[in-house]
Order: C-alpha cells, then structure tokens, then sequence
C-alpha cells in the first residue's frame, strides 16, 4: 500500500510541476468562469445581490385596454424590480420582435388585445405571448419565470371569481343576470393584486426549508468549468501512463520488487488525488474570490470525491485502449469537449433532446453538475446520494474495464 | 567463487518476429566479477538483460539470480538485482534526491536508512551539491550518474548496467567506468553490456560475445584473444569507390592475410604480422590504382575477435 501512496504522491508533485498542465487544469476554468461571470453581469451588480443579474432589458408591448394587461406592465415597472428589470413600453409589435432580434432585449412580452376580458369569458381566451432571447438564456428565463407567475395569480383569480360569484348565487345575493358584472369586477381585483404572491421565488428543491433560494448563476457555470478542466486532468493522468512507458520509467518500476497492480494502482490514485487537488482548488478559489455559495463543505466534499472517481474510471479507461501518449491525449481532448456539451459545461440549463439526456448519463459531468446545482440551491446530502451513487458505480465498473484491459497487455502483470 | 548468476539455455522470442532475439543463451557470472556482455547493436544484449530483470518472460530455458528463479521467483530476484536502464528513466522535473527517494522506495527501504542511503549515492556520483537541482537542468553526463545511483540505492547482490556510457562525452564516461571499477572493488557483481570493445577490455573478468541472440565466445579477455592466434587486425583507409572484390581479393591473396572485409572506405584484415605484410598490401592495392590513404595496425583484441568468430567488424 505504501508504493501506491509513493507512486501517487510522486505523480502529483510532477503533475502541479508542469506549467502547460496548471494553465488547462487551473488557470483555463478560473478565467473561462471569470468571462461568463462578466458575461452574466455577476460581477456588476451591487453588493448582496446574488443573483448577479440586473437591468434585464424587456420589451412590452400591451394592446389590452383591460385591468390585467395593466397589471401586468405594472409589475414589470414596479419598485420592487427596478433593479432587475429595465422595461420598455411600446405599441410596435414588430419593433419589439426586432430588439429580441437584434439582443438589444431578453424577451419581448405582447399582451394581446383583449385579454382582460377573454380571462372571464369561456372560449374567448387570449394568451400572453413571450418572444425569448436565445443568447440571453439565464435573463430570458427570469423574464419568462415573472410573466408565468403573473398568470399563475391570474388563473388564481379567476377561479376565486367563479366560486365567489357561484356561493352568492346560491345564496340568493346576487341574481344570474348580475353575475358576469360581478365575477369580472372580483376577478380583476384579486388577479391584478401585484402584492398577493412573489413573482420571483425559487423554492429550495429538497422543500426542507420555506426559506426562499436565489440562485447564482456562477454557481451553475462555475462547476460546468471545473468539470469540464477535470476531465482534461484524468485524460492527462491516462496518457501519463503510457509517457511513463514510453519514457522507461515504468519499466524500471517493474524492475524494482514492485508489483504490476501496484504500480497501475499508484498510477490510478495519482490522477484520483491530482483530480481531488484540482476541484477543490477551484471550488475554493472561486468560493473565496467570487463568493460563490457551492452548498455545505462537507457535501460538496463527498460529491467531489465521487464525481472524481468517476471521470478516473475514464481516464483509466483511456490509458488502458490507447496505444500511446499522443493517441490518449488526442481521444481524451475530444471526450473532454463531448463529455462537456453532453454533460451541460458549455449550455448549463438547456433542456437536451431526450437521447441525449439519456447519453450524458455516462459523463461524470451531468451527474456532477446536477449535485453541484442542487447543493447550490440549498439541497442537502440525500438530494446528491443518487449523483454520489451513479459516480461511483461509474468509477467501479470503468476502472475494473481498464484493469482487464491492461492485464491483457501485460501491465498489471504481477 | 560460486556462480550469482546462472543462465542456462535461455531463448526469447518476440511474439511475430521470425529470429528469436536471444537463443540458447547459456554463461554464468560468479560472485565479485565483472561480466561483460559484448555485441553489435540488436545482438540481443538489451533483451537478454530484460529477461534476467523479470520484465520479459523467457520464451524457454531458465536463469537463476541468487538462487532464484526468474521464471518462479520473480520478486526474490527483483530484490537481489539492481538495473541501470540504457536510457535515462528519471522524472525530469523532480530533483535528483527526490528521483533516488522515489526509487529508494521502490525497492521497499524508507525513513533514516534511505535519506543516508541517498546522501552516499549523491556523494559517489559526485553530485551531492547539485542534488536540489531538477534532473532536466543537468547535462547528460550528470543524468546518466544519477540513473546509475538509482539503480545502487538499496545495494543490490548483483547490478545490470545496460549500455551506461552510450550518448555521453569523454570525461562522464570516464567518470562511470571509474564508478564501476569502485563498486567492483567494494564487491559488487556487475552484468555490463556494451558495444565498445575498449570498455569491455578494460572493466571486465570475463567477456561473452554476443551476436544474432547467440553467446558465440565466452572468456578471459586473454583466452577470447587467443581464438584469433597472435594476428594483428590492420585497417587501410582508401577513397569508397575503390573498395571493390578484385581489390579484397588481390588483399587476400598476400602471405599471412586473412578475412578481408571492407565497409564504406575502410579495408580491415588479420595478418599474422601486420607489420611484414604491410608493404605488400600497399604495393597490392597500388597495382590496382587504389592509392592507401591511411594505415593503423593493431594487435589481437576483441574487435578482431568478432571479426575471425563473424566475419563482420563489432561496428556493422
């Protein structure tokens, strides 16, 4: 047990000795999370907002001259989202689709002409429409999340406007012939109340707490980054092993009464303890320097130590099929680039067709970034034991594929 | 004396390969020699070594290491030896002290024992004050005396020193033949490869010749002389273009010249007296309109050992 520790420890120092390998494994994801920090707007806005996302540009276009499409650009110029939002009224429905066009806006909002009333009349409905950003994803999402929440309040009202008209009916109140004047003017009042439910809410997912959560979006790019860079790391721990053969060392290993399993495994928890030392480098660094809030130590602990188990099983994996060190570095750059797309590096929070869904289910990446996420959010243990799990299961069962594999060559020999 | 080394009928053949590269390889090496193993490039001498440090199986036959099979006891063997890779097998952005601890551990020693170990190699390579500096910052002299002290660390019964002077300039090869005469004068046992015929004349007890995976001559560097009688081996420079058969067997031709041979330039001979025969050769090779631009004639040694046992000089 003692050589593999050597042999571990020896590949660490020389590993954090070469300066190409620090810039991909530390360096790479601490700017590239810097860019898409300054990107997002995260490091432009004021202090203790997380959130980080402020002054997102909106398009209004209300050709409704009812009470809810004046409700609705009033929640969107109200005080309390002066500093998120930055609205721009208009009745040119084209020139609001061109400032989507042109990213000049995140979303362009047109309440149709209408739709107050068509709310209170069956089969008269009208609907809101939201025209999207795709390059502002993260800001385009807020935006649609408020409009969604104004029509949850809305849809809300009207039901209490059809039990409350019904009850007076029923109890002689009100006639049948005054109900429609009367369920509007109660509909009305109750949906386009801006103050009866908070529009921006994320829940904490594991519902432990009704402290309401804001989300970081360095939170989500940040681990997308680090998983990405730890991917190069394992691929750079696989064909360490074969530069090693290449270079004589490794041989000379197996002239010394060092046994074959000895020696892969020490090669194995070099690239384990070198993955280990990079995550949590990043995490730290960006937790202090970015104040990014990555959930309980402890938990991300665990998760950092599964999520490397399983990208070592693949970088065990690729060492174990390829020929030479050239050959693991060229297949492990192309599986760290798939591995990023599948796994959500690059389009954090983009909904893949569901083949791909399921295909990312192999990468370290998804499994790792959906724990990183939920203990971003406030999730506890038991919300990351699946993610924990499957990494783990991963690792095992890539690693015992590896081992075979290089028995068969000889390298495990003994 | 009593045999550490006992290598008996050993072949290895290399999956595809149509010659095995070492066949029926049988010599055994006493305890406090110097055993030379002497051949061309790709007579085996490297495979040979491979085989006796367990990182090649043995296709047949057998070797023993201090009592220990390389076929049954790999690990007691491993313990017993230690190897000098012909190629620098270093980490070259670590010290050469934390190089020597890594490999100090390799061998399973640890704590005090190894720090002091350490610092005794460093002092023998000479290198004691340079000993924080990477390995890439040294010369290739230097790598080559730390990827010998890596190999002596823990002591070793016997040491493998696979081609240690190849690539290197003068003085650092004089530097390790002078090591190796030390750690044989201390008692260790060497196994030593080379192509250089000077270095096996001047290190070893014992030389086997070695070419095509066959031990073709195996002695005393005074018994390995004898297989050639007292003939001189001569080298005559003359331009390329006129070294042709009519030439080498007009040469041949002249009393008491044997095995003529040429390559690029250079006629090499025996003759019983190089010096006699000498006129005789140049009025020869003049004869033909070959003029002789240079003449060295030396006595029996091992090139001209190979030379009589193939026919080729140690060089080819």
């Amino acid at each position: 047990m003692n050589k593999v520790l050597h042999i571990a420890w020896k590949d660490l120092i020389v590993t954090f000795r070469d300066r190409a390998a620090l810039i991909l494994m530390l360096a790479a994801p601490f700017v590239l999370t810097l860019g898409m920090g300054f990107v997002t707007g995260r490091f432009s806005s004021g202090s203790g907002d997380i959130s980080g996302v402020r002054d997102i540009p909106v398009a209004l276009v209300n050709l409704d001259d009812g009470e809810l499409g004046a409700a609705l650009v009033s929640v969107f110029t109200s005080e309390e989202l002066t500093d998120l939002l930055e609205p721009s009224l208009t009745d040119d429905l084209v020139a609001a689709r061109r400032q989507v066009e042109e990213d000049q806006a995140a979303a362009a909002i047109v309440i149709p002409a209408g739709f107050s009333a068509g709310i209170f009349r069956p089969g008269a409905a009208a609907s809101i429409e939201v025209y999207t950003n795709p390059a502002r994803p993260t800001t385009a999402a807020v935006v649609r999340s408020i409009v969604e929440g104004f029509l949850s309040q809305v849809e809300t009202g009207r039901i209490g406007g059809e039990v409350t008209v019904t009850q007076l009916i029923a109890s002689g109140r009100l006639t049948p012939q005054e109900a429609p004047a009367a369920g509007l003017e109660i509909g009305s009042r109750l949906a386009s109340d801006p103050g009866a439910t908070a529009l921006i809410d994320v829940r904490n997912v594991s519902g432990a707490t009704e402290e309401p959560a804001r989300f970081d979006p360095l939170a989500y790019l940040a681990p997308g980054m680090a998983l990405l860079f730890l991917m190069y790391t394992v691929s750079l721990g696989g064909s360490g092993l074969l530069a090693e053969q290449r270079e004589g060392t490794l041989q000379r290993m197996r002239t010394t009464p060092t046994s074959g399993s000895q020696v892969l495994g020490g090669k194995l928890f070099g690239v384990y303890l070198t993955g280990v030392a990079q995550m949590v480098i990043l995490i730290s660094a960006s937790a202090l320097l970015f104040q990014i809030d990555w959930g309980r130590p402890l938990d991300v602990l665990l998760l950092v130590l599964a999520v490397v188990a399983g990208a070592t099983g693949w970088g065990a994996l690729l060492a174990a099929v390829s020929k030479t060190p050239t050959q693991a570095s060229s297949i492990g750059m192309a599986l760290m680039l798939a591995f990023g797309i599948l796994g959500g590096s690059f389009f954090g929070g983009v909904q893949l067709p569901l083949p791909m869904e399921i295909l990312s289910k192999i990468t370290p990446n998804a499994w790792g970034q959906d724990g990183f996420i939920a203990l971003a959010l406030g999730g506890a243990l038991s919300d990351i034991l699946p993610s924990i799990a499957s990494l783990l299961v991963m690792g095992a069962v890539l690693f015992s594929i590896a081992v075979v594999l290089f028995r068969r060559r000889g390298l495990a020999r003994g | 004396m009593t045999a550490i080394v006992e290598v008996d009928q050993l072949v290895k053949q290399y999956p595809g390969a149509a010659e095995p590269a070492v066949d029926g390889v049988s010599f055994a090496i006493l305890q406090g020699e110097v055993f030379s193993l002497l051949g061309p490039n790709g007579a085996g001498k490297t495979t040979t070594i491979s085989v006796l440090s367990c990182l090649l199986e043995p296709s047949s036959g057998d070797a023993r290491l201090a009592g220990h099979s390389v076929r049954t006891s790999p690990q007691e063997v491993k313990r017993a030896i230690g190897v000098v890779p012909q190629d620098i097998a270093l980490y070259p952005t670590l010290s050469a002290r934390q190089n020597l601890m890594f490999w100090g551990r390799m061998y399973g020693m640890g704590g005090g024992e190894l720090r002091k170990r350490v610092e005794e190699a460093l002092e023998t390579v000479e290198l004691r004050d340079r000993a924080k500096e990477r390995i890439e910052a040294y010369s290739g002299g230097m790598k080559r005396r730390i990827n010998i002290a890596a190999g002596l660390l823990h002591r070793p019964q016997i040491v493998f020193m696979d081609e240690p002077t190849v690539g290197i300039d003068p003085q650092s090869r004089r530097n390790i033949l002078d090591m190796v005469k030390a750690l044989n004068a201390r008692g260790m046992t060497v196994l030593y490869t080379t192509h250089y015929m000077e270095e096996a004349q001047e290190l070893s007890h014992r030389i086997g010749i070695i070419d095509h995976g066959r031990l073709i001559a195996l002695g005393t560097l005074a018994e390995l002389t004898h297989l050639v009688g007292e003939q001189d081996a001569v080298e005559l420079k003359i331009a390329a273009e006129h070294s042709t058969p009519e030439l080498l067997a007009s040469l041949g031709r002249v009393p008491g010249v044997d095995q003529v041979t040429a390559d690029d330039g250079t006629v090499r001979l025996l003759a019983t007296d190089g010096n006699a025969a000498l006129p005789e050769l140049i009025i020869a090779a003049n004869t033909l309109g070959v003029r002789v631009a240079n003449v060295a004639i030396q006595e029996p040694n091992l090139e001209a050992v190979f030379l009589h046992l193939t026919g080729r000089a140690l060089r080819d």
